[in-house]
């Protein structure tokens, strides 16, 4: 959210006050506002658990990212980021090919079930796994009978944060599909490439500062999930910990130190987030089309 | 290659963009879609193209039914309204774009394609902006790049969407005549759409008028100019006058005034009643003193002497306004200004009679 306040301070005072501008005690209060709330509820608290986090040196620090439980934690976290990334990745632009090229029968529902996971709890999302895949159900028990143990266990924390994260990547791509048109991609038909390599060759380099937008959103998200997987993991400690389950436990034990000690890293994760996310936002932007692409003109033509 | 199409019938849900169709475009030929936007021309360059499917008739190419060919193998350049240029690849690259996706046992190696792009940068006359990317180009240029990009796979039918549509007229007036020239040189079998009547009377050698999703008029440039065949393309090619008359015994009367015109164009015995009479600016002329029976009175409103003609806007007596276009020999000799009475009278006996 910070980039929308890249513009305060830039503004020259001693210029002449455009006609309908606020007087500049306005301008100032409302800036100031803005800014003390920012400082109050994200700076702070970030400032915080880096305080909290190196409050017993350095040496403790290390310490406690390193310890054999971080480590399976954070293992777990980038496993399960790297499986269900690519995936919802590879979901997203399916999802927003098929929705803004084709008109097919039931594409309002799929747009509509695409945005589910959004607006279901996390929590809920969980319990649906356990409700479905637990081994009390017939379908985990089958599963369970033949090896395969998917409630608290690895495949299940990987399909609650697939399930969680599938709908990032194709919000994204869908305006931007939209946006870049159909225009280039007939023109390479026309020209002779067949499907994949229009696809290859003109669609993804088109939209790919989106994919990668959409990419860092999903990873974000997939590691940083805490509902779901909290409910299919079953925390046992070394094995079916993330990094935010094995956050929560440390601060329940009074562990504070290593606690913010983890958080830290899932903060810094979230900062660096923050800044490809601006960086790709400016990329999108000025990607766009050069010629506004006459959506819905060719019809009327 | 000649197109054939047949009863091509194209609806867009409860929009009816195109109906009942017949047209036949022979080898070699210029033709333009003349018509306003949503007359169905750019729907029917597309269902040509294979970018859309026609709900009935058919489509032949050279004889051969169209309809199972994809549009890859249709073999027809098409350059979009917006150029459609790939825009994260330079100039360079989208020309060679078509030669580069052929299938490899058909491709022609890299030093070959690149020799070709040049040659075809060369004719465009573009060469020194090879590395650069759309957005970097003038909206000239950016045709250009687009028509060199689309004969680089030597197409055997030219499809362009409103070719000069987003460009400033004297650029589009350079790019005519360029047109023009390539295709005299090339000679590919050419089908564009246009809105702009003068550019499609000045390039093509047929044109197609094209009105809410019918063909209204197939003519030369001469024929659809000169002998409309319906009141739509006589009003729809420049601008004209409008007379509500009537006719007696084969003569046209305006009021009291009767007109010596040919009415045989749509009717050889038009039968007596109302009818409506077009008649063009030029083809008016204006008087101080009534030219025997056949002329009717007017007053200038105003005139208009910047430009080739002078414009001059009366209202007729029975209060229609009317629009005139004399030389400037003739303006100077009249001398007349707002507020002369006059008298006017159709020069010719070209004039288009409607009957109601």
């Amino acid at each position: 959210m910070l980039e929308n306040f890249g513009w305060l301070g830039t503004r020259d005072h001693r210029a002449p006050r455009p006609a309908g501008a606020d007087p500049p005690l306005v301008q100032f209060a409302l800036t100031a506002a803005a800014l003390g709330f920012l400082g109050l509820f994200l700076f702070l608290p970030v400032v915080a658990v880096f305080a909290k986090a190196l409050e017993k040196g350095l040496g403790a620090y290390l310490a406690a990212i390193s310890s054999e439980e971080a480590l399976a934690a954070i293992r777990l976290t980038l496993v399960t980021a790297a499986i269900a990334v690519p995936l919802n990745v590879a979901f997203g632009v399916a999802a927003a090919w098929a929705i803004t090229r084709f008109d097919f029968r039931g594409k309002q529902a799929l747009t509509a079930l695409i945005d589910l996971p959004f607006s279901v709890s996390p929590v809920i999302s969980g319990m649906l796994f356990v409700l479905l895949l637990g081994v009390r159900t017939p379908i985990g028990g089958f599963l369970a009978g033949h090896g395969a143990r998917i409630i608290f266990a690895e495949p299940g924390i990987v399909l609650a944060t697939i399930f969680v994260t599938f709908p990032i990547a194709a919000r994204e791509l869908i305006p931007v599909m939209q946006a870049s048109g159909r225009d280039e991609e007939e023109a390479a038909a026309v020209l002779g490439a067949r499907g994949w390599q229009t696809f290859f060759r003109v669609t993804l380099p088109n939209v790919k500062w989106g994919v990668l937008y959409g990419t860092v959103l999903t990873s974000a998200r997939a590691m940083g999930e805490f509902g779901a997987v909290s409910v299919v993991s079953g925390h046992i400690r070394g094995l079916t910990n993330t990094m935010p389950l094995y956050v929560e436990i440390l601060y329940n034990d009074y562990q504070f130190a290593p606690a913010f000690a983890v958080a830290s890293l899932l903060t810094l994760l979230s900062l660096a987030s923050l800044v490809l996310k601006h960086l790709l936002a400016g990329r999108i932007e000025s990607a766009a089309p050069q010629e506004q692409a006459k959506s819905g003109a060719r019809m009327a033509a | 290659m000649s197109i054939e199409l047949t009863a091509i019938r194209k609806t867009f849900g409860e929009f009816v963009a195109l109906e009942r169709i017949d047209l036949k475009i022979k080898t070699g030929e210029l033709v333009a879609l003349l018509g306003l936007s949503g007359s169905g021309k750019t729907t029917l360059l597309r269902i040509i193209a294979g970018l859309e499917t026609p709900d009935t008739g058919s489509v032949r190419f050279h004889g051969e039914n169209a309809a199972a060919m994809s549009v890859r193998d249709r073999r027809v350049g098409f350059v979009f309204q917006h150029y459609a240029l790939f825009r994260h690849m330079t100039v360079f690259q989208n020309v060679a774009f078509g030669l580069r996706v052929r299938p490899r046992r058909e491709r022609l190696p890299e030093q070959k394609i690149a020799a070709r792009v040049h040659e075809l940068l060369a004719l465009v006359q573009l060469d020194f902006l090879a590395d650069r990317y759309p957005s970097q180009l003038s909206g000239g240029q950016r045709q250009r790049v687009a028509l060199a990009r689309t004969l680089a796979v030597e197409p055997s039918v030219l499809l362009l969407d409103e070719p000069f549509g987003s460009l400033d007229a004297k650029v589009r007036q350079e790019l005519r005549q360029w047109l023009k020239r390539l295709h005299q040189q090339l000679h590919v079998t050419s089908v564009f759409v246009t809105h702009d009547q003068d550019e499609a009377l000045e390039l093509a050698n047929r044109v197609v008028i094209l009105n809410a999703g019918r063909i209204e008029q197939i003519g030369t440039p001469e024929e659809v100019y000169h002998h409309p065949a319906n009141a739509f393309v006589y009003n729809f090619l420049g601008s004209v006058n409008l007379f509500h008359g009537r006719i007696e015994n084969g003569r046209v009367f305006l009021g009291d005034t009767a007109l010596e015109v040919d009415v045989t164009h749509q009717h050889a015995h038009p039968a007596n009643g109302r009818a409506v009479l077009y008649v063009r600016p030029h083809l008016l002329e204006i008087d101080h003193a009534p030219l025997g029976d056949k002329s009717f009175r007017a007053t200038v409103k105003s005139v208009n002497p910047a430009g080739p003609q002078v414009k001059v806007e009366l209202v007729a007596q029975w209060g229609d306004p009317l629009q005139v276009e004399i030389n400037h020999e003739r303006y100077r000799a009249l001398r007349i200004e707002p507020g002369s009475e006059v008298f006017v009278r159709p020069k010719e006996s070209r004039a288009f009679i409607y009957q109601i």
